[in-house]
């Protein structure tokens, strides 16, 4: 999933930086500026949505959209992400013109 | 800019022919002793969503009719009018008279005038019946005047031009990382934008908090835009915004051209509310004369050829699979595609793993694809509940009937042809099956005749079943009415099989009399060659004094076979797997040449027709002519056996059969086509086409 992410959003020109789970996404967050978050829901070593919730927190994304990719069936899920602090989510199965639709529609 | 309202016709018409059905089942269902409101408010509500629909698309023929009952039925449900017997068959019949004009109507054909006057005047009558004689509750004309004109929903008569919204982001909005400038830009995409700003909210410099929001808009977008795409761009932000928005209409659109009834004036909306009934009424009796000669024939022709595109519903969870299971094959095909583009050697582990991944979602695509295709077999069996009560009311029997396994699933193709000879079937049973009432007692059984028709999987197959507890096959007068008819010789053996087969054989009928529900010898082989058709077999079960059962097999779905491929020469052909028995080397001394009659040969004490394959199909590269080198498939059509000879088998598979009539033309001894791995095309052979073929 994530390679067909990092994969889509390269073709279309974006500078992506893969990371390998939650914890690893905040450190790469922290230490250089990023325009934009997408971020699965379920990963390990801190879930998408504590994700959201602790870069959020930083002062350099406190306005950065951050989009969640998510299940249909996961309702709960969306409800917790907003209120974490998510911009939107992409429903999974998607794809790639959605994906990057979805990316152009937070991007400025 | 217009909407093609034709586009909405389609839907319109599912949804009618779905509100009639929930409507003839309601009635059906009415006890009359005991009348449950919410019963006649179902019936209620389907007449009033088609006299709305029909009212939006123009139809107001339709509408002008389902009014009418809608009248009756809205004293009923207010318990003005009391629910009688006659009342309950006069808004039958009306519904009927309803689905008529539907189909006309869908199928650009003349709407039968004098029908709908003479269904027009039951109701009225019936109206005017309650009205003189129940003293209570009178309704009054003004009452029925300001009824309908509230019933209808003008507002689904225009068309959308546009979206005003007022939109107003709670303060936090921005802090979720949505901007309200990206989702004007979004809106500004769909059709021309205006916005207006509010800055009320905007607090003195010193109390601003720059990370808040405190601005609102107006905003109109101009266009044909779906509601949907507007609800997406503001989907994130829902529970972030106050947000109202309302559909721009434009100016009542000209009724559609589909209608085509010339003597029915199609009025605008707003006019034709306020119109009293009876000057429709007046009109079509006037039309009644010149209709009526046109009636007979083209109504059945309408019927017979539904126009239009065919479409399904289908259980959105179906969907669901399959876009999940789309979504599975993208992720691979890009996993492949990536792997394409900076491919090593060392890799090739990972390409197979991506191949093997690849098929098998193709294939899981492929079955759900087929499952989408698959109905309830209750589409079938929904119209049998109203044919049972019909019948039974109209012979004086007493009938129930009972539906088992309505939710097996079928393939599309099959419930569209299934349903006449399953029609034919209950008729029958119905008819010659359940004895009358006092026979019955009589007979030691109970006075209620039992029809039961149900459906389930057995193996690959789907078994229908129409069983009856009646009086069952009378064998000896079954054999007496053979001779009788010269169908049999008079000394013929037969077995009790055989013996109930006689009933398939064209011209035969053993009611005394004929009735104008079923019997006229036309039905049970034209029963059977309709299943077969569709690749099944029925077979009848009976006892006498008890009953009979009457069962069909039919193949899960008639897309995919499993085919035995076969070569002869450079073809290949696929055989139904189904169909073949065996297949053998034969030696010299079992076979036969019958001067003028073609070859044959010996198989344990029978001697069976040989089929050159390389003759019939003309294959000159054969790799043998002689008998004895070749092999002999031993196949079953239509209880015929015969020896097919070919060069060798290939192997088994599932093929998916092309239509060779869609494509060329209808071929004997051919039953379709389907396209082979290595892209060739090979023809799949049709059994009893063949040997009928090889017997010319």
């Amino acid at each position: 999933m994530r390679q067909m992410v990092a994969f889509t959003l390269k073709g279309a020109g974006y500078n992506v930086v893969e990371a390998v789970d939650g914890a690893d996404a905040l450190n790469k967050a922290k230490a250089q500026a990023f325009d934009c978050v997408v971020t699965d829901v379920n990963m390990p070593n801190k879930d998408g949505i504590e994700l959201i919730r602790d870069l959020r927190a930083l002062p350099n994304y406190k306005f950065t959209p951050m989009l969640m990719l998510t299940t249909e069936a996961g309702t709960d899920k969306k409800q917790q992400g907003k209120d974490a602090g998510a911009t939107g989510w992409i429903v999974k199965p998607f794809n790639p013109d959605q994906l990057l639709k979805t990316i152009k529609k937070v991007m400025g | 800019m217009s909407i093609d309202m034709a586009q909405f016709h389609q839907v319109f018409f599912e949804e009618s022919f779905e509100g009639l059905d929930a409507m003839e089942s309601g009635l059906l269902n009415l006890d009359l002793g005991d009348v449950n409101v919410e019963d006649i408010n179902t019936i209620f509500r389907a007449a009033h969503s088609i006299k709305g629909g029909s009212g939006t698309f123009g139809f107001t023929a339709v509408s002008d009719f389902t009014h009418v009952m809608e009248t009756l039925l809205d004293e009923m449900r207010d318990g003005r009018r009391k629910i009688t017997q006659p009342a309950v068959d006069v808004l039958l019949g009306s519904v009927d008279c309803l689905r008529d004009m539907l189909q006309s109507i869908q199928n650009g054909s003349e709407v039968d005038q004098s029908d709908v006057a003479e269904h027009k005047l039951a109701l009225d009558n019936e109206l005017n019946n309650a009205v003189s004689s129940s003293s209570a509750g009178k309704p009054s004309p003004e009452a029925l005047a300001s009824n309908s004109a509230t019933a209808l929903p003008a507002d689904e008569a225009k068309q959308i031009a546009g979206w005003v919204i007022a939109f107003s982001p709670h303060l936090h909005l921005l802090k979720t990382g949505n901007e309200p400038v990206r989702m004007f830009r979004e809106l500004a995409s769909l059709g021309h934008l205006t916005t207006t700003v509010d800055l009320q909210g905007v607090p003195d410099l010193y109390d601003l908090d720059p990370e808040e929001c405190h601005l609102s808009w107006k905003l109109s977008v101009l266009g044909d835009i779906p509601e949907t795409e507007v609800d997406e761009i503001f989907d994130w932000v829902e529970d972030d915004c106050d947000l109202a928005k309302q559909p721009i209409y434009q100016t009542p659109t000209e009724a559609p051209p589909l209608h085509s009834a010339p003597d029915v004036a199609i009025n605008p909306v707003a006019n034709r509310v306020t119109e009293d009934v009876s000057p429709e009424l007046t009109r079509a009796e006037e039309s009644e004369s010149n209709s009526l000669e046109r009636k007979s024939g083209k109504k059945e022709d309408a019927k017979a050829a539904p126009k239009g595109s065919s479409s399904i519903r289908v259980d959105t969870s179906k969907i669901d699979t399959l876009i999940n299971m789309v979504g599975e094959l993208v992720i691979t095909q890009s996993m492949l595609s990536l792997l394409g583009e900076h491919f090593e050697l060392n890799k090739l582990d990972q390409l197979k793993n991506g191949l093997s991944q690849l098929e098998r979602h193709t294939r899981e695509l492929q079955e759900s694809v087929m499952n989408i295709r698959m109905l309830p077999i209750s589409f079938v069996f929904s119209r049998f509940p109203r044919l049972a009560h019909d019948i039974s009311s109209k012979l004086g029997k007493k009938i129930e009937l009972k539906l088992v396994g309505e939710n097996t699933e079928v393939d599309k193709t099959v419930v569209e042809l299934l349903s006449d000879p399953l029609v034919h079937l209950v008729r029958n049973s119905l008819d010659h099956g359940i004895e009358m009432p006092d026979v019955r007692l009589a007979a030691g059984k109970p006075e209620t005749g039992t029809v039961t028709l149900e459906a389930y999987h057995r193996g690959g197959n789907i078994v229908i079943e129409v069983a009856d507890d009646g009086k069952g096959l009378d064998k000896d007068k079954l054999r007496a009415k053979a001779i009788e008819k010269g169908l049999i010789d008079a000394d013929a053996i037969l077995s009790d099989k055989q013996t109930y087969e006689l009933i398939f054989m064209p011209g035969f009928s053993t009611a005394e009399k004929l009735t104008d529900i079923s019997g006229r010898g036309v039905g049970m082989d034209v029963v059977r060659r309709n299943i077969q058709a569709l690749g099944g077999n029925i077979e009848i079960l009976s006892e006498l004094g008890k009953g009979s059962t009457i069962s069909i097999h039919l193949p899960l779905t008639l897309a995919i076979l499993d085919g035995q491929s076969i070569a002869v020469g450079d073809e290949t052909y696929i055989l139904p797997l189904g169909s073949i028995i065996e297949s053998l080397h034969v030696k010299e001394d079992r076979l036969n040449r019958v001067a003028g009659k073609g070859e044959t040969f010996l198989l344990r004490g029978q001697y069976l027709p040989i089929i050159r394959m390389h003759q019939i199909f003309n294959v000159l590269t054969a790799k043998t002519t002689k008998l004895t080198e070749g092999l002999i498939v031993v196949v079953e059509g239509q209880g015929l056996r015969c020896g097919l000879f070919v060069d060798d088998l290939l192997g088994q598979q599932q093929v998916v059969i092309k239509s060779l009539e869609a494509n060329y033309r209808r071929i004997e001894g051919v039953s379709g086509a389907t396209i082979l791995g290595d892209g060739s095309v090979a023809l799949i052979l049709d059994i009893p086409g063949l040997v009928r073929l090889a017997n010319q």
